[in-house]
């Protein structure tokens, strides 16, 4: 099989990949452009731990062929750091003890950041809704509410997370 | 068909750690030349916060602020033993040997400030803030980080301690069944609440209460993170989690994610738990543990809010759809 060469921007820069069949976007951010906050958990969209936005839209990574991703633009969470609201979030994820092995949270930011980009003032509903596609074995979810629905506070008084 | 509410209670004395072999667990202190203390040790970090409670605990015993001390771990080629981060174990076995090595390399720190302020090593005291000093007499002082540099440079004394924490083999008399099992026992009780469809079978968990008595608590924070995390656990364990549906053939295991079953986050009820604090005699700082154990009350108390919504005997777990189902047509055939 010929590899196609792709161009995608991952966290505003221009990456030129030689993408070979079905090799997925997860594989891609995470071994071959070192994004390791791109989790490699259960690669069949059953865990949420790789979830990026692919142009500003919560994804699984571990579910898009690359090859089908030209011109895309990618954003995992190495990206978002120095954007507010992703600062925001990360500060309530700490103040909350919404972290505790570490593997799932990549991916709880990503989705907090999408579902607060789209509603910035969700319900405990709306927030579960937001996270129920991200696994957690630790924390029993209810400090991840909790942070998510503080940062959603947060973010409402304007906070910018400097 | 209806929906029925059910109220279950279940208790547990759970003993820290194993006994049957032998429990060991070590840890070695030593001293930067920068002035921080190293605690290296086997025992895992997993999310749990054994990083954080070493580190308290390091601190304490030394005398040394919190952020000074560096907990090396997870390395069993290079570490001392550790005899496994699991049973509620750690915080208690671990925590012992962090005291008696941190005892140790406090001792020689004490010793090397005692010649520096030419006085005796029994009137030293640390301020937990940097500093060690003549007790009553505060300006006579040196810096730990001082005390550090003057025992490599000057002394030629190395500060640095050790730790190894063993709990003795007990096996069991074959004869009576006799065993020492409790080096120290933890407590902990679950009032559940559910609500079971009778058509469905699904059991919604409404709420778990439950009181802990672990000791004295070294991290409330964290002893939260725990008990509200198995509680999630124990809720799925309860209800649909098995690696062997049709156990003890192995048909139908779940291989991956989408099969396994677990509840999400829409199925977590309230958690509320009480924390009763009876330290530990045997315990660092009066610790006993709490990891494990925090699954153990709430599986046995929402299978008993089954039960007493149905008017059941169900004592298997998971109580899946189906198990509730079948156990209500052979209730209902006996009662025909």
């Amino acid at each position: 099989m010929t590899a196609k060469l792709v161009q995608l921007t991952v966290n505003g820069r221009e990456e030129h990949i030689a993408a070979d069949g079905l090799i997925s976007l997860q594989q891609v951010l995470r071994e071959k452009l070192d994004y390791n906050t791109v989790k490699d958990g259960c690669t069949q969209g059953g865990c949420g731990a790789c979830s990026v936005l692919v142009d500003g839209e919560l994804a699984l990574a571990c579910l898009l062929p690359v090859s089908r991703l030209e011109g895309a633009e990618i954003t995992t969470l190495e990206g978002l750091n120095e954007s507010n609201s992703a600062g925001v979030i990360q500060e309530s994820f700490v103040e909350h003890s919404a972290a505790q092995c570490g593997f799932c949270t990549s991916g709880m930011i990503i989705s907090a950041k999408a579902l607060l980009d789209e509603n910035p003032t969700p319900s405990r509903d709306d927030i579960m809704e937001a996270i129920s596609g991200n696994l957690c074995r630790c924390t029993g979810y209810l400090p991840i509410i909790e942070a998510v629905q503080s940062a959603a506070g947060k973010l409402a008084k304007g906070g910018d997370g400097e | 068909m209806a929906k029925k509410r059910g109220t279950g209670m279940a208790a547990v004395s759970y003993p820290i750690g194993m006994h049957l072999g032998g429990d060991p667990t070590g840890a070695l202190v030593h001293a930067t030349s920068g002035g921080n203390f190293v605690v290296a040790m086997s025992s895992v970090d997993l999310g749990q916060g054994l990083k954080t409670v070493m580190a308290q605990i390091a601190a304490e015993a030394l005398g040394v602020p919190l952020d000074t001390v560096i907990i090396d771990t997870g390395d069993t080629d290079t570490g001392p033993h550790c005899s496994g981060t699991g049973a509620s174990r750690t915080t208690h076995r671990a925590g012992n040997a962090v005291i008696a090595a941190a005892k140790e390399a406090r001792s020689a720190m004490l010793d090397v400030a005692a010649e520096m302020l030419e006085v005796s090593a029994a009137d030293l005291e640390t301020d937990g803030k940097g500093n060690i000093h003549v007790a009553g007499v505060e300006e006579k002082s040196v810096s730990v980080a001082e005390t550090v540099q003057a025992g490599t440079f000057q002394f030629g004394k190395t500060i640095a301690g050790r730790g190894l924490f063993l709990v003795p083999k007990s096996p069991q008399d074959p004869e009576t069944g006799e065993s020492d099992p409790h080096s120290t026992q933890a407590h902990a009780c679950t009032v559940a609440e559910v609500e079971v469809d009778t058509e469905s079978g699904e059991v919604e968990v409404l709420s778990l209460k439950s009181a802990y008595e672990i000791g004295r608590q070294i991290n409330p924070e964290l002893v939260k993170g725990q008990i509200v995390g198995g509680a999630w656990m124990a809720i799925g364990h309860t209800l649909c989690e098995t690696t062997a549906p049709y156990y003890p053939t192995t048909e139908h295991a779940p291989l991956d994610f989408l099969n396994y079953g677990m509840t999400g986050v829409a199925e977590m009820p309230e958690v509320e738990c009480e924390l009763l604090e009876f330290p530990s005699p045997s315990g660092p700082f009066g610790a006993k543990g709490v990891g494990e154990m925090v699954a153990n009350s709430p599986i046995p108390a929402i299978v008993n809010a089954i039960n007493n919504a149905l008017d059941l005997d169900i004592s298997d777990i998971p109580v899946t759809p189906e198990v509730i189902l079948r156990a209500l047509d052979a209730q209902a055939a006996g009662a025909d």
